[in-house]
């Protein structure tokens, strides 16, 4: 297809996307707008006014915003496209695009741009929900808006190929029980992997969560425990490693073609 | 000058990884504006065939070139031209028929405005505009297999597969998507169709491939199948109860009821014989009709035969 065809069916996908997010608002918005109200309330406002400070002058409820945050855009943007794509798996309408002519990397990109914005949307919200609780600075904005969409990006891409080996609906929830909520915990989230002793500080590095969320609180609070270059390094290799095997699967059709 | 075939199927074959052996070497050819039957039995291999040539699934030897372009070399060219109508319902019930329509156009490049335009000329053709903003799974069957063909449509191809669209469809439908099928086919488009019902094929069709276990056992044209079949039946329909069963030669009559008889005679056998013989007889005919369709009892005939001698080659 031309440039301009593979526009027009990218936008159809993305768009298509979109509308799904809007129409089922309450299964995509307004859950993560409740849980994280409740966090901010009980981890954020009750705990955290006991613990007061956590470095340089931030408090803890300003601490736990951008993991907070992090942690919604990485269930929300995983969370649709695996619940999106096999959807279309299950209802067989993923045909439509597969006998189209348009190439495996533009049903790739629709997907995971309709997953980012969600991930963005929800992002918003919840950036919003904070404000009733603290105040905001934003140190580098472009590190935080960089940082929030290569995120949204890589966890598209895991939800993404999560879909396309799941073969019943149970298998695109055992991923985020088992796997994305305990890391995302353990990411750094409610504290910093530097408090942690040996070995359990160096195992957490091994977790690209970390990475992520505290890029993320160096772009809203100015502090980190990693370098920089190295959570970059880390989300970068994330989002290109897992873009091959997302288009390499989809190109095969995996999961897809008999 | 030779015209380049609508759809030319080379030495496809298709292994499942369960070992099933669907498809064993098929070959055909359907040239432009055909109108052309896929028939096959449950299981014959239709819809693998049909899967390969719409990208759905993977061909494990051999080649298919639609209007000259290869699906295994230049897959996106050749589904540009390619519109299929699956057998099983595959649109996300939750859309709406006219949402479904343009998505499917903008998955083939065609711009919103555009592919507007077509979806209510389609909708409209198909007596689906009333419900074109009503989510899909309120539709009746009918609908929905009608949408299909709409959704088909919309990337105007050149050369549409139907897998049996008509199934489950009451008469009336049915015929009015025969009506918009030709209209489709008379302006140009190549039609591919399979279908159980055979008088559908027989009416609609002009060339005909008959499948079975994998293999094509005929392709050749409608008229040309249909006059190997030596012997018709009728149904005669007489104007009062005939008493005892005529003889007439070459006949060979059966009785239904009192005012009904079968007649089977031999293709060569002229019908005005037959009246003339029953005139004499003081029967008269009020109405008549042919009993069996006549492509059933071929591809009855075919098939079994296929299978019989398949299982004389085993003894």
């Amino acid at each position: 297809m031309s440039a301009n065809a593979n526009l027009v069916a990218f936008g159809t996908i993305t768009r298509r996307e979109v509308v799904r997010i809007l129409r089922i608002w309450m299964q995509t918005l307004l859950p993560s707008a409740i849980t994280m109200t409740l966090y901010f309330v009980i981890f954020g406002r009750m705990v955290g006014s006991r613990i007061g400070e956590v470095a340089d002058g931030v408090q803890y409820i300003d601490y736990i915003v951008p993991g907070l945050i992090m942690m919604a855009v990485i269930t929300n943007s995983y969370g649709n496209i695996s619940s999106s794509f096999f959807g279309s798996k299950f209802g067989r309408y993923v045909e439509e695009m597969l006998a189209s002519p348009m190439p495996s990397w533009v049903v790739l990109a629709g997907y995971v741009t309709g997953a980012v914005l969600r991930g963005l949307m929800v992002a918003l919200i919840v950036l919003a929900i904070s404000l009733f609780f603290t105040r905001i600075h934003l140190y580098h904005p472009w590190i935080t808006l960089s940082t929030v969409l290569l995120t949204a990006v890589v966890f598209s891409l895991a939800g993404f190929v999560n879909a396309v080996y799941a073969k019943k609906f149970d298998d695109i929830a055992l991923v985020p029980t088992f796997v994305l909520t305990p890391l995302t915990y353990l990411g750094g989230v409610f504290y910093s992997v530097n408090q942690l002793g040996t070995p359990w500080r160096e195992i957490s590095h091994a977790n690209p969560i970390l990475y992520m969320v505290n890029a993320f609180r160096y772009g809203l609070l100015g502090i980190s425990d990693i370098p920089m270059w190295t959570a970059y390094a880390v989300m970068l290799a994330f989002a290109v490693v897992l873009a091959a095997i997302a288009l390499t699967l989809l190109r095969r059709g995996v999961g897809l073609r008999s | 000058m030779t015209t380049i075939p609508a759809l030319d199927v080379v030495e496809l074959k298709k292994t499942y990884s369960n070992g099933v052996e669907a498809l064993k070497g098929v070959s055909l050819c359907v040239q432009p504006g055909d109108f052309f039957a896929l028939l096959g039995p449950n299981g014959a291999g239709k819809s693998t065939l049909i899967g390969i040539l719409s990208s759905l699934v993977n061909p494990s030897g051999g080649d298919a070139r639609i209007f000259g372009v290869s699906i295994r070399e230049q897959r996106s060219a050749a589904m540009r031209l390619i519109g299929l109508v699956p057998q099983e319902l595959n649109f996300n019930m939750f859309e709406k028929p006219f949402d479904i329509c343009v998505n499917q156009a903008g998955f083939y490049g065609i711009p919103r405005a555009e592919a507007a335009g077509r979806a209510e000329k389609y909708l409209k053709q198909l007596q689906l505009w009333d419900k074109a903003f009503q989510p899909a799974r309120t539709m009746s069957g009918g609908m929905k297999r009608r949408l299909m063909i709409a959704r088909a449509m919309m990337s105007e191809p050149r050369l549409l597969i139907l897998d049996e669209p008509t199934a489950g469809v009451d008469i009336e439908i049915r015929r009015s998507m025969w009506k918009f099928i030709s209209a489709i086919n008379a302006a140009g488009t190549t039609v591919i169709l399979t279908t159980h019902y055979l008088e559908e094929a027989e009416q609609l069709c002009r060339n005909i491939a008959i499948i079975d276990k994998g293999r094509i056992i005929e392709n050749t044209t409608m008229k040309a199948l249909l006059s190997k079949l030596d012997v018709e039946t009728f149904v005669l329909d007489l104007e009062q109860p005939a008493t005892a069963l005529p003889d007439v030669p070459g006949v060979a009559f059966t009785r239904i009821d009192e005012v009904t008889l079968e007649a089977e005679m031999s293709r060569e056998h002229d019908l005005n014989s037959m009246f003339a013989a029953l005139s004499e007889r003081g029967i008269a005919v009020r109405s008549m009709r042919n009993k069996a369709n006549r492509l059933e009892e071929l591809f009855v005939r075919l098939v079994e035969g296929g299978a019989a001698d398949a299982a004389k080659a085993v003894a």
